[in-house]
């Protein structure tokens, strides 16, 4: 079974629409919504939930006022300023547990943190897993990780080929687990400055993980010249363009219908975007049928 | 006063909107808080002056002191020490620095020492004080950072803040203690649906905020239509252009191209200054922060 990641460095340069289009070509694939704290996938597949499971992403301090001297030694040594006149700031807490253990009266208990929810749902593309990570919550990478070990149990048991993730924006703790181990990931960018600044960043932290990349242009002809800046530095890092895709405001509409931009009229759009998806899978699958040969 | 520009879903606007802001404002203090992926200094060109690293606690292990007895992997939340019969692993990458090793090592074997995650650069950009944080590739945690640019804040002036997007640590930590948030949504599902998770969050901070929607026209009412359920303030709407997303993508801030956009923020900053200041005044809570 392999894993393909959607990611962009960026926000909104186009993941979830990609990663949707993909769940419609794909004949065998689970879907995985690793975007735990902005998930917007469900929006296009309309999930009928199966399963829901409670996440404990981590423990909370509470405190027993009965034993407790307010002598403020857990405030003192709390490196997240999370006890405030000795009382517990969730927002702050990283679940620690030194106040606990250095609370001369015992008087802190460590409580298990609710953080959120997973889902197993059933959907027209196929088993679908996603979540949602509790408002002010900690731990995303995480629950990203619940989702993916989940994403891969239904794909052995159900026998599919595939586990398709749709990654978070940014760099930090939830992306660097929605890639690691991954067989590839696809890296959505489109032809701004930010863009371009923001995935030469992302593929720094693809290497430094030592995932494969490949790379597409999204809205490619906002800015033509910025396409060919792109194309030309990921030649010269030596990695694969696997499309770009033009700018049409059918892919909001599409949205707007609640279906992946290969589901409504579109040509332009939709004749790439399956362009884009047969290089992916003939990069993924050409890997297994070597290890065969 | 400090107002933070956040959004949920990505890619909404958040940097537009912060520099626009910034740029009608003049003389202010503007600080990127996007720490894993920076984007203002394309728009602002700062010059920069100063770099000051950032790093955070690490133990430090004696292992000639060290007689694994495991109590510093028992407390550690974060399985970032392991310790086996004649060897100690530490995974710098999984701790978070709370120091619970140190203070329980019956050795005293674990020292604090400290480790490099990424770097705050401050600089100027005309009238405005630029800073932006970045955090090194492969590192996990972006919360050090923005805390340490946050202790830099000014009280002589305006502040700016340039949030990174999502709801989770970072952007919590970008937003806590701002007078206002302006929420940058776009007129789609995806937007409406992310902007929903923003508004809980910063709910829960308790702090005021508006709307604003950017890329206006290209999709439906929902987020308008959420905003008055919700009798939350719509502060500005951007209507998409093409003119406007060419100028984007090559580092000119909105402002320069459209002029009338740049009066916009300016009644924009004025009506957030009236807005905190009646909360301030009159102890009154605004409506929208409940």
């Amino acid at each position: 079974m392999k894993q393909l990641t959607i990611i962009s460095g960026k926000g909104g340069t186009g993941k979830t629409t990609v990663t949707a289009a993909f769940a419609h070509l794909a004949d065998n694939a689970v879907i995985a919504d690793c975007d735990v704290d902005a998930a917007d996938l469900h929006l296009i597949l309309t999930p009928d939930i199966i399963r829901q499971e409670p996440f404990y992403g981590g423990q909370l301090p509470s405190i027993d006022y009965e034993r407790c001297t307010q002598c403020g030694v857990c405030e003192q040594l709390c490196r997240f300023g999370a006890i405030q006149s000795v009382k517990v700031v969730p927002v702050s807490c990283e679940g620690c547990g030194v106040c606990a253990y250095v609370c001369p009266e015992q008087a802190i208990s460590m409580k298990e943190r609710l953080s959120g929810n997973w889902f197993l749902s059933e959907t027209r593309e196929g088993p679908m897993v996603h979540a949602r990570l509790g408002i002010a919550a900690e731990n995303s990478g995480k629950l990203v990780s619940v989702v993916r070990q989940q994403a891969k149990e239904v794909a052995e048991k159900e026998k599919k080929n595939l586990v398709i993730i749709d990654g978070p924006p940014g760099i930090g703790c939830p992306v660097i687990a929605s890639i690691g181990g991954v067989d590839l990931v696809l890296i959505v960018t489109e032809p701004t400055l930010s863009g371009l600044h923001d995935l030469k960043r992302i593929l720094e932290v693809a290497t430094h993980f030592n995932v494969p990349a490949m790379v597409c242009v999204n809205k490619c002809d906002i800015n033509a010249e910025n396409t060919r800046a792109i194309e030309a530095y990921c030649e010269g890092k030596g990695i694969a363009i696997a499309g770009s895709i033009p700018y049409a405001p059918e892919v909001t509409r599409a949205m707007l219908n609640r279906l992946s931009v290969v589901e409504y009229p579109c040509a332009e759009v939709t004749d790439e975007v399956k362009r884009i998806w047969r290089k992916v899978k003939e990069y993924i699958f050409a890997e297994s049928n070597n290890i065969y040969a | 006063m400090i107002i933070s520009i956040a959004s949920g879903k990505g890619g909404t606007g958040k940097t537009t909107v912060a520099v626009g802001l910034a740029l009608s404002i003049g003389a202010s203090q503007f600080l990127d808080c996007d720490v894993e992926e920076p984007n203002a200094s394309l728009f602002l060109k700062p010059t920069i002056t100063g770099k000051t690293s950032v790093s955070v606690l690490e133990p430090w292990i004696d292992e000639s002191r060290c007689t694994y007895c495991g109590e510093c992997s028992r407390i550690c939340a974060y399985h970032a020490v392991a310790v086996f019969e004649k060897n100690i692993l530490l995974f710098s990458q999984l701790c978070h620095g709370c120091g619970g090793c140190i203070l329980v090592c019956p050795e005293k074997a674990i020292a604090e020492g400290k480790r490099n995650i990424g770097v705050i650069e401050e600089g100027t950009s005309n009238s405005i004080i630029f800073m932006q944080g970045i955090l090194n590739i492969g590192e996990h945690m972006a919360t050090p950072i923005i805390k340490d640019m946050k202790r830099l804040i000014r009280k002589d002036m305006d502040v700016i803040i340039d949030s990174p997007p999502g709801t989770s640590c970072p952007v919590i930590e970008s937003m806590k203690g701002s007078d206002f948030v302006c929420l940058v949504t776009e007129p789609t599902p995806f937007g409406l649906n992310d902007l929903k998770l923003a508004v809980e969050t910063v709910r829960e901070l308790n702090i005021p905020f508006g709307v604003i929607i950017n890329c206006d026209g290209i999709g439906d009412d929902g987020v308008r239509e959420y905003c008055q359920e919700e009798n939350i303030p719509l502060l500005l709407s951007i209507p998409w252009s093409r003119g406007v997303a060419e100028a984007y993508s090559r580092g000119v801030p909105a402002t320069e191209i459209d002029a009338a956009l740049k009066e916009q923020f300016n009644t924009l900053y004025r009506r957030i200054g009236s807005m905190v200041g009646i909360k301030k005044d009159s102890g009154l809570q605004l409506e929208a922060s409940r």
